[in-house]
């Protein structure tokens, strides 16, 4: 939806050099030209059309059984949550609701706001009515995320998923001070993911900058308080109070299964663009961008994690990343089978496609954030 | 959580249960549907309700008459469909729905009704399963005690294709001032108002009437009680939407998150606005019944065609876009 915006057709090549390519390529993808290109624009557009054919009933049934699943952790676990004086049930009903928040974020939420279920057409799982467990608003996150972070993937000044307008995670962003503390503060956004995520849609440093009216900004971050304060309210007031004697530790396991979350999603979403294999691009190169060019902009952006099928579940299939980057609003239990396919043509094609455990992305993920906290860091290898 | 919010805009859908499902003449079948939480069993002998089934994952919706009795079916509504060889969700409701099966529901609708009390002189004119609403009338009289002086010129292709003919018959024999005229078209040619009216019920003109048939049935009707000066005796269902709730002014419509906008007149929903600007509107029955489209109204106001409703944006106020026009500049979260 939202790509159509820089999506282009092959056929608009009007900038076409002596070299048979249209503006800078990354070096990555040099050695094809603009008809190899539109090929491989063709053949993924291919993949993506055989999935939409075949969506139906079993697709339905999988959201609606994960809903289920879901809402029956979350209730399970407040349940034992009424009684945490004993031990075991914190524990269990703790577990049960972290693993039923992170459901509801990622395989839940992430995919239903991104439009992946609107085609049932059932207004109670719709990208337009879905409101979610979590800080941000559905709304504000749609816009950010959805919008500028799909489409301008990994651009350096316009992708502002590049290290979340905080962090210093591409060398060719110009090094600051502050970015010294920046392995500090990385652990700080973990534990606090989803309020890091809700204040960074409303876009703060456009208001410093003065291209974002602070009149804006003060209406969203209103919209944004009556979410939070709702969040606060509920998971460390009302079901604490709820518990009677067992308020604190009611109030305690809350607290841990939102951290627990946190923690998760900070660490899959940061593995999915930012490991050394993932490229960055400059506003220049989006000039002209065909299809095929746009795909290729976003495969060489993103960066897989492999796993059994319960983490790609639990990371809400954005373990696959590189096919949910290609196709955003596809169903992400498809994304399974489609993967094979991508790789395929990706290795047709001579095109990377970076994929790896999630201990050793994570890894190196903050490595980076540790080498670019100085200056330097030179080129990618 | 997000299901309470959800119940509180709205957007949680009435659910009934499939009891049975029993054929009847003219491959069309009557659904028994048991409905779910938050269905009052208050609807008017002659209201349609909406009906949405999945089918093959995706929700299909179309609305189809009451045949039950509000005062008599307390636990139970049903409805009577015919299948038609091109309908996907009719042919899915005749012969794929088993009993046990939950289907999504819309509250009954339409002025299509019968009068409490009725008037003391009635005449129906129906075609094929445009019985369906008239069924519900005569049961409901019938049920009551109150069947007054009746007429009912029925069409239909053949007397093995129409249906509930056991049961009008019945009433038939049971009530003196029940008349019944069956029309077999494949037999008789087809029912024309014009040329028969005066043989079939001379005293049509003294008489309240309710038409419900094919679009040519409806449009002949219209022109025979207008020519006649009687417009307001006739009652005429169509089984699509009916936006004549008043023109608005139109304006101009903003798309917020797509940051497009579009200049409509009051005649264009707008969900034909967002289309027309190439944005991908959420649609589903495009008649109002499903709220598949619903859609956030940031600022401004909207009109509902169907009844003038006006609607103000802000407050989380949830609109139709199928059904709703610009009352001059607005914006919508799309």
């Amino acid at each position: 939806m939202s790509t159509s915006t820089i999506a282009k057709t092959a056929s608009d090549t009007a900038n076409e050099t002596s070299t048979g390519r249209t503006a800078s390529a990354p070096a990555s993808a040099a050695h094809l030209t603009d008809a190899d290109l539109e090929r491989f624009g063709a053949e993924l557009d291919a993949i993506r059309a055989s999935v939409i054919d075949d969506l139906g009933e079993s697709d339905a049934r999988y959201i609606r059984r994960v809903i289920a699943v879901q809402r029956g952790l979350e209730v399970g676990g407040r349940g034992l949550l009424l009684v945490s004086l004993f031990p075991p049930a914190w524990v269990a009903g703790t577990g049960a609701l972290a693993v039923a928040k992170i459901l509801e974020n990622m395989e839940i939420g992430h995919n239903v706001l991104h439009g992946q279920w609107d085609w049932m057409g059932d207004p109670e799982i719709h990208s337009s009515t879905w409101e979610w467990d979590f800080a941000p608003t559905a709304k504000g996150w749609k816009h950010s995320h959805n919008y500028v972070h799909h489409t301008f993937t990994n651009v350096l000044g316009k992708d502002r998923d590049l290290g979340y307008a905080v962090m210093r995670i591409d060398p060719e962003q110009p090094w600051k001070p502050i970015y010294l503390l920046q392995p500090i503060y990385n652990i700080g956004l973990a534990l606090g993911f989803e309020y890091g995520i809700a204040i960074y849609d409303i876009e703060l440093e456009k208001v410093a900058a003065g291209t974002k009216p602070w009149s804006v900004a003060k209406t969203e971050l209103a919209g944004l308080w009556r979410k939070v304060s709702g969040q606060l309210v509920k998971d460390y007031l009302a079901f604490p109070l709820l518990s009677g004697l067992a308020a604190p530790t009611t109030l305690l396991g809350n607290l841990v299964a939102n951290v627990t979350r946190n923690v998760w999603s900070h660490s899959v979403i940061f593995c999915g663009h930012f490991p050394s294999g993932a490229e960055t691009f400059t506003e220049d190169q989006l000039g002209d961008e065909t299809r095929g060019q746009w795909y290729l902009r976003q495969l060489l952006g993103s960066s897989n994690l492999d796993g059994p099928p319960l983490m790609h579940i639990m990371t809400g299939n954005l373990s696959h990343q590189i096919e949910h980057h290609l196709f955003p609003d596809l169903p992400s239990n498809r994304y399974a089978e489609v993967a094979p396919k991508i790789r395929e043509v990706c290795e047709r094609y001579q095109l990377p496609y970076t994929s790896g455990p999630l201990y050793q992305q994570y890894a190196d993920v903050l490595a980076t954030i540790a080498r670019l906290a100085l200056p330097g860091g030179g080129p990618k290898p | 959580m997000t299901s309470a919010s959800r119940l509180e805009l709205g957007l949680r859908q009435l659910r009934g249960q499939i009891v049975s499902v029993i054929p009847e003449a003219d491959s069309a079948a009557t659904l028994v549907i048991k409905p779910g939480w938050g269905w009052h069993f208050a609807h008017r002998p002659g209201q349609y309700l909406g009906i949405g089934v999945a089918v093959d994952g995706r929700f299909h919706w179309r609305s189809y008459s009451l045949t039950s009795v509000p005062t008599r079916d307390r636990d139970h509504v049903s409805i009577t469909v015919k299948a038609m060889p091109e309908g996907l969700l009719s042919t899915h409701l005749v012969q794929g729905v088993r009993p046990g099966a939950i289907v999504r529901l819309a509250p009954p609708r339409g002025e299509f009704v019968l009068p409490d009390p009725p008037p003391e002189k009635l005449l129906f004119v129906t075609g094929g399963s445009g019985i369906t609403p008239v069924i519900a009338m005569l049961r409901t009289m019938d049920d009551r005690g109150t069947l007054p002086d009746v007429v009912l010129a029925h069409s239909a292709p053949a007397a093995e294709a129409m249906l509930f003919r056991a049961e009008l018959h019945d009433l038939w024999r049971r009530h003196s001032r029940f008349h019944l005229h069956e029309q077999f078209t494949r037999r008789d040619g087809q029912l024309s108002l014009r040329s028969d009216l005066d043989q079939l019920c001379p005293d049509w003109r003294d008489r309240q009437s309710w038409v419900c048939g094919p679009t040519t049935m409806l449009r002949e009707a219209a022109q025979v009680w207008a020519a006649a000066g009687l417009a307001e005796a006739l009652h005429l269902e169509r089984f699509s939407a009916d936006l004549a709730g008043g023109e608005t002014q139109g304006g101009t419509v903003h798309f917020t998150a797509s940051g497009r906008t579009a200049v409509v007149d009051g005649a264009t929903t707008l969900m034909q606005a967002g289309e027309r600007a190439g944005i991908p509107m959420p649609f589903g029955c495009r008649m109002g019944i499903c709220h598949t489209c619903v859609v956030p109204l940031r600022s401004g106001r909207v009109r509902d065609l169907r009844d003038g409703t006006e609607h103000d944006g802000g407050h989380q106020t949830m609109v139709q876009t199928c059904i709703t026009a610009a009352a001059g500049d607005c914006s919508l979260d799309l």
